[in-house]
């Protein structure tokens, strides 16, 4: 294992001199996400196995190329589980691209973010060093929080080769319930429900329809289906519904219409956007299928206080993340350059010059 | 590093320089550089180090602080940032040659916004302010460290605070969505939004924890989170710390995810009770003090398995909190550690490390040992859910000796929990306090990343210098080597 290390470390440090690119990938599975791809392939996926696994001290802590299923067995077989609740996309999905990607499922909201359970990192930076940040205990305040900085940052900053994360127990019940609902109802239901003690743990309004997964305590679970009330789905049929919505299997998601993502403030009211909507997150995210411009949707986005993402689209000449305010641009140019002295890692997968 | 003994002297000349340049913008009261006015600036809760600031700032308008910074940069004046002052590292030490500014006007809940569970607020707002204001809407801020009562926000932010309730809701970090700072240059950037993640970067989490090097906070909104409806505690006393540890270990291996769970030492519960009487057993080895909240179907159901745990584990004894009342008692208690600390010893110094969970009795039994080898006392808190410990070194300054002691034998526990594969800080920050451990803790190439983290945000380097992240130079001449993580030192190694 020390060896591919060394490779990989040696292959960094020789695109540096002759700056040419490097493509860092795992299974590939988030291809499509981001912008296109450029250089030369630098693969993770021999570098895996799970190093440590502490279901008391509720960490795991396993190389990047480790297939995020492997990962996920082991952690259900203890009764744990990733509370963040990753999308695969695919059947190679490893643990270094789900932390590049930074992309969490429908418990996000409720349970935290990727980046909130990594508690640290390995990497090999652009002059090829190894690097570790963080570490494996969630309180930790040393330095810098680089293990989350890398989180979501597509591997523009460097190559993780070990990720350390924390694990949460799997809920003991767990009830999914569907109720009719319009709307600028479903939005209002949900944000309500958010700022009460419920053990919800999932949210998705679609043409009326709004689905609500509780997940804890079997006597938490039972009072709040009784307090929200609707139907309660089959739950062989729940968990294939979560799960379609989380891999995007669901058909809303099907098509050539590009895909946009937006994250805004909760609360706000139905956007008044062309196309196909499918809201998660308690109002939080919203999925838009339109050919609309790029400019409304992103305007819409930033007047409901967040931005959007061309999620899954083939042009994407206007770039696929929100563009950020000039000062902030300049601090990430600069965080490149720290990281990534010769612009070799992933270039263009997130902003034109990073 | 040891306390200073001597402050730098000022340089009159360049005070006066630079307090005329602040008052071209700001009112007489704003700008204080005579020594009576300045002298209460000169240390945080880290009360050992003092040094008086040259000037100190209190701005009062985000248009002053931007002001000041651009000042200070034009003029590569220094500039140490300080909300409440509570801190127990230094992060907030001043420079003799430098600017302090104080957020301390700051104190403006600016907006709270139920329905979408956020309040803005100014960083000189108190952190259990913040709880207090929400309390009617049935929210809370959750991040609670035990001086909530008078530590800001800002602060909370620099440091990215913890306290008991972290292991099931979090630090800061996962309790804000969004910061306005003011670079050095004296720009205001907008850091993450309203909504839950935002493009690029993950900054916010880079900005938190910071310690008050990449950028001054001026606003900051926060996660509101549903007040839980009802919360019961068990303390269950064993006499055998080793046994404790294994309960914690068995709370979790449950499936348990407490909302507090704290252990504290024969030493600590003793100087608790004779000080807040919060009922703790005083003639056991360790006292665990175990949290659940939720509904009280939930609290009831799981209150009564963590009892069960308890008494398996080996509990010589377990009581659970009868009302509210005891409850919020068998807090104080353990909230009131340091401050009992304070009571029974003229000094006391708090370290801060965390370790991971399963090797609680090695370290209180390696702390034993070296209580004999320093001849001094110590007392343990331990977060026990998530393995951030808070040993209590006491002292008294006034013996000649007694504190480089005292130093000595915290860096030895920074550096034991190291050794078990942990961190020297959990949540007070590295500050001036632990400078030097963070040349056991970070290999070289690492201490570099960090500062060209720093240089990007500060090409050079006058917000905090001289705190969180040491020089290769400082590392050399401190002569401490890389212990890497988990692993045990190589003596026989050749030190730099």
């Amino acid at each position: 294992m020390q060896e591919i290390i060394e490779n990989l470390s040696r292959t960094i440090r020789e695109a540096a001199a002759r700056k040419r690119a490097l493509c860092i990938r795992g299974g590939g599975t988030k291809d499509f996400y981001g912008g296109a791809i450029h250089g030369d392939k630098l693969s993770t996926a021999g570098y895996r196995g799970i190093v440590d696994y502490e279901p008391t001290e509720l960490v795991i802590t396993a190389r990047a190329g480790t297939p995020l299923a492997e990962i996920e067995a082991a952690l259900r077989e203890k009764g744990q589980m990733l509370a963040f609740e990753p999308p695969h996309f695919g059947e190679g999905a490893t643990l270094g691209g789900c932390v590049a990607a930074g992309l969490s499922g429908p418990r996000r909201p409720y349970a935290g973010a990727v980046r909130d359970f990594v508690l640290g990192v390995r990497v090999i930076d652009g002059k090829g060093d190894h690097l570790r940040f963080g570490g494996q205990v969630m309180k930790n305040v040393a330095g810098y929080d680089v293990s989350r900085l890398m989180t979501g940052s597509l591997g523009t900053l460097g190559a993780l080769t070990e990720i350390s994360l924390k694990v949460l127990p799997v809920p003991a019940a767990e009830t999914t319930l569907r109720l009719k609902r319009t709307e600028t109802e479903a939005i209002a239901a949900m944000n309500e429900w958010a700022g009460k003690p419920l053990p919800i743990t999932a949210t998705t309004f679609r043409n009326g329809d709004l689905g609500v997964r509780l997940s804890g305590a079997r006597s938490a679970v039972e009072a709040a289906t009784k307090k929200l009330g609707g139907a309660v789905v089959d739950p062989v049929e729940a968990a294939r519904f979560w799960t379609s919505i989380r891999e995007q299997a669901d058909p809303f998601f099907s098509g050539d219409t590009p895909l946009w993502r937006l994250s805004v403030k909760p609360t706000t009211p139905p956007l008044d956007l062309s196309g196909d909507q499918l809201i998660e997150w308690s109002g939080a995210l919203r999925w838009l299928k339109s050919g609309a411009d790029a400019k409304s949707i992103r305007d819409a986005a930033v007047r409901a206080g967040g931005h959007a993402t061309l999620f899954r689209g083939r042009d994407k000449s206007s770039g696929a993340f929100q563009p950020l305010a000039p000062e902030l641009m300049k601090l990430h140019n600069n965080l490149k350059r720290a990281f990534d002295p010769a612009g070799i890692f992933n270039p263009g997968r997130l902003y034109p010059d990073l | 590093m040891g306390a200073v003994a001597e402050q730098v002297p000022v340089d009159l000349a360049r005070q006066r320089e630079v307090a005329a340049a602040l008052r071209a913008f700001l009112p007489e009261s704003s700008v204080l550089y005579d020594h009576e006015d300045v002298k209460p600036y000169e240390c945080d809760g880290l009360t050992a180090y003092r040094q008086v600031p040259m000037v100190v700032a209190l701005p009062e308008t985000e248009d002053q602080v931007c002001r000041i910074l651009r000042t200070c940069h034009r003029m590569r004046v220094p500039v140490v940032a300080r909300g409440a002052g509570t801190g127990l590292s230094g992060g907030a030490l001043p420079l003799g040659n430098g600017v302090l500014l104080s957020l301390a006007k700051f104190t403006r809940i600016v907006a709270i916004d139920a329905r979408a569970r956020t309040a803005r607020v100014q960083p000189g707002v108190r952190n259990l302010a913040i709880s207090d204001a929400v309390a009617p809407l049935g929210l809370y801020y959750a991040p609670d460290p035990s001086s909530q009562l008078a530590c800001s926000i800002g602060g909370n932010v620099a440091e990215n605070s913890g306290g008991i309730h972290c292991l099931k809701y979090g630090l800061t970090v996962h309790n804000i969505l969004k910061l306005r700072i003011v670079t050095i240059e004296g720009d205001i950037v907008e850091i993450g939004s309203e909504a839950l993640d935002s493009a690029g970067y993950d900054l916010l989490a880079l900005m938190t924890g910071s310690e008050g090097l990449l950028g001054v906070t001026i606003e900051v909104t926060v996660r509101l989170l549903p007040k839980p409806e009802y919360a019961q505690v068990v303390m269950a006393a064993f006499d055998d710390i080793e046994k404790a540890g294994q309960a914690v270990a068995n709370v979790i291996a449950a499936g348990i995810i407490p909302s507090g769970f704290e252990m504290m030492d024969q030493a600590a519960t003793r100087a608790v009770e004779d000080y807040a009487r919060a009922g703790y057993r005083t003639d056991v080895a360790a006292v665990l003090l175990c949290e659940s909240d939720g509904t009280q179907e939930e609290v009831a159901g799981e209150i009564r398995r963590v009892q069960d745990v308890m008494e398996k584990s080996g509990a010589v004894q377990t009581e659970v909190s009868r009302d509210e009342a005891q409850r919020l008692r068998f807090w104080a208690g353990r909230k009131a550690a340091f401050p009992a600390a304070g009571a029974i010893s003229p000094d006391y110094y708090c370290m801060d490390g965390t370790i991971p969970r399963k090797h609680i009795g090695t370290v209180l039994r390696r702390i034993v040992q070296l209580e004999d080898k320093y001849g001094l006392r110590c007392a343990n808190v331990f977060h026990a859910g998530d393995g951030n410990l808070h040993p209590l070194i006491l002292y008294d300054a006034n013996r000649p000796g007694e504190l480089a002691r005292t130093e000595a034998f915290g860096a030895e526990i920074l550096e034991l929990c190291l050794e078990v594969g942990g961190t020297i800080t959990g949540e007070h920050g590295v500050g001036v306090e632990k400078i030097n451990q963070m040349c056991a803790q970070f290999k070289p190439a690492e201490l570099e990343t960090f500062h060209a983290v720093k240089h990007a945000f500060d090409e050079h380097g006058l917000l905090n210098p001289g705190k969180a992240v040491p020089t290769l130079h400082r590392c050399a001449e401190f002569g401490r080597m890389h212990v890497h993580a988990g692993r045990n030192k190589f003596p026989d190694l050749p030190r730099f």
